[in-house]
């Protein structure tokens, strides 16, 4: 039993061991056992959304339910995982997860990308390029890339299974008409392997492009729409567009205010009430790594 | 029921499947790599790779296949007490456990539907070795190619075919298993 006035709930225990109030990575192996057949099933159809019995989590919806209960099924206990939250390690989403699989899971962390073999994301994927071996889970909010389009899940099962995408790409197309270029800046659809339509989460249209061929594993889960979807390593993933207007990446025209990085995402930080603005890169790991090697 | 029906099972569940269970995920991302599991003992003619995969991935919501060299009391009776799966003719199942050879027609397996294609059959067939040479392996999951030493590449060919419809297939052989899902292209070597 648990003392009630016991207030260290929440304290890390010692490393390699996990709660023992939980089961290992907290979920039941039943709930688990759910989630890995679904998974196999994704990397076995890349681009397909596997529906899957999303349970309850400590955590409210948007906060990555989908991806938690993704990295629970994966995790095993030499794992070393790093999260990240719109590129931040630091940030409440990031340290909270971080803590919740130290707890439950007794795995370690890291906020190096290179030393992750997992790492759980919201939004972004990391600047230093993925390995072999590594496994990205990407929370995501709306897993279906037409929904915005039709809301009838009905419908778009049936564009799906009919590959029928020209929808797609006359919103595409509108937005081509009405601002004189695709503005479509996140969450921007993909093919994957000339099959299936996905939405690759509400990742910056920038980092589109890891995407393609990446030769780590890529895993995806929706909490609230209970749906699982993944890209084995090495897939194409190629996003949508014109021979007329080309896929661009697309990032704030600066260099960051830190590290003085020109090629990465940048966040654009208000510094006061005059409207004084910097750039800062919105992967902290990558930024900090650079100030320490021009500090050497 | 057997005595030995209650033995071979993970003796710690919550980490024996997960490690189990990463290697086969490794194995289904990335079709024709050649991953060891471990854990788990099925009694024989099962492999130990078959076994492991029914620990990890069979339940009561998972229909299981006996095709006739697994279906034996020893073996029905070790499912249904580690896995609690039903077993079910192998047509309908989720999962079909068999010889390569005795499932070589993967069209009599669930393939899926076209709006839901993941409700299709995963095969775990047992062959004699594996090795990485002979056809030649491409798609989703492989940096341009990779060999392996399948049986027969003509049912792998028309389950390609199918796609996304089809099978996914794992071929078991003693302790290792490798995927073959269905969006593995296969060519003769």
């Amino acid at each position: 039993m648990t003392d009630p006035s016991d207030t260290s709930l929440g304290d890390t225990p010692p490393e390699g061991t996990h709660d023992q109030d939980y089961n290992f990575a907290y979920l039941d192996e039943q709930t688990k056992r759910m989630i890995r057949r679904a998974l196999l099933k994704g990397l076995a159809i890349p681009g397909y959304q596997v529906p899957f019995a999303s349970r309850e989590m400590p955590m409210p919806y948007g906060w990555g339910t989908g991806g938690v209960q993704v990295t629970s099924a994966c995790l095993v206990p030499d794992d070393c995982i790093k999260v990240i939250d719109q590129g931040a390690d630091d940030t409440t989403n990031a340290v909270s997860i971080r803590k919740f699989f130290e707890r439950t899971a007794g795995v370690r962390t890291t906020e190096k990308t290179g030393e992750a073999s997992l790492i759980q994301t919201r939004h972004r994927i990391p600047e230093t390029p993925l390995e072999e071996g590594q496994i990205l889970v990407y929370q995501v909010p709306i897993p279906e890339p037409l929904r915005f389009l039709e809301p009838r899940e009905t419908e778009t099962r049936k564009m799906h299974a009919l590959e029928e995408y020209g929808l797609m790409h006359v919103k595409l197309y509108e937005d081509i008409s009405s601002h004189g270029h695709i503005s479509t800046a996140y969450a921007y659809p993909v093919s994957v392997e000339e099959r299936y339509v996905m939405d690759p989460s509400p990742i910056p249209k920038f980092d589109n492009p890891k995407m393609h061929q990446c030769p780590a594993v890529q895993l995806f889960g929706a909490g609230r729409e209970q749906r699982i979807y993944a890209l084995p390593p090495y897939t194409d993933v190629v996003s949508l567009d014109f021979e007329d207007h080309p896929f661009t990446r697309l990032r704030n025209d600066g260099v960051c205010g830190l590290c003085g990085a020109d090629d990465t995402y940048l966040d654009e930080v208000i510094m006061d009430d005059e409207g004084t603005r910097m750039f800062v890169c919105s992967d902290t790991d990558y930024c900090a790594t650079r100030i320490e090697e021009a500090a050497e | 029921m057997a005595e030995n029906s209650l033995a071979g099972g993970f003796a710690a569940p919550a980490v024996n499947s997960a490690v189990a269970f990463r290697g086969i995920m490794m194995a289904m991302a990335e079709p024709g790599r050649i991953m060891p599991v471990s854990g788990g003992i099925p009694p024989r003619p099962m492999d130990s790779a078959a076994g492991v995969l029914a620990l990890t991935l069979c339940d009561p919501t998972t229909p299981v296949g006996l095709m006739p060299s697994m279906d034996q009391p020893a073996i029905r009776e070790w499912l249904t007490f580690h896995t609690g799966a039903p077993i079910i003719a192998p047509g309908e199942a989720e999962f079909v456990f068999g010889r390569f050879d005795e499932m070589a027609d993967f069209t009599v397996f669930r393939q899926g539907t076209s709006e839901y294609p993941d409700r299709s059959a995963t095969l775990v067939a047992a062959v004699a070795s594996l090795e990485n040479s002979g056809a030649v392996l491409r798609g989703p999951g492989i940096k341009e190619s990779r060999a392996l030493n399948l049986p027969d590449v003509t049912p792998f060919q028309a389950n390609a075919a199918l796609y996304p419809l089809g099978v996914d297939v794992v071929m078991v052989a003693g302790g290792d298993l490798v995927a073959i899902p269905r969006s593995t292209r296969v060519e003769v070597e």
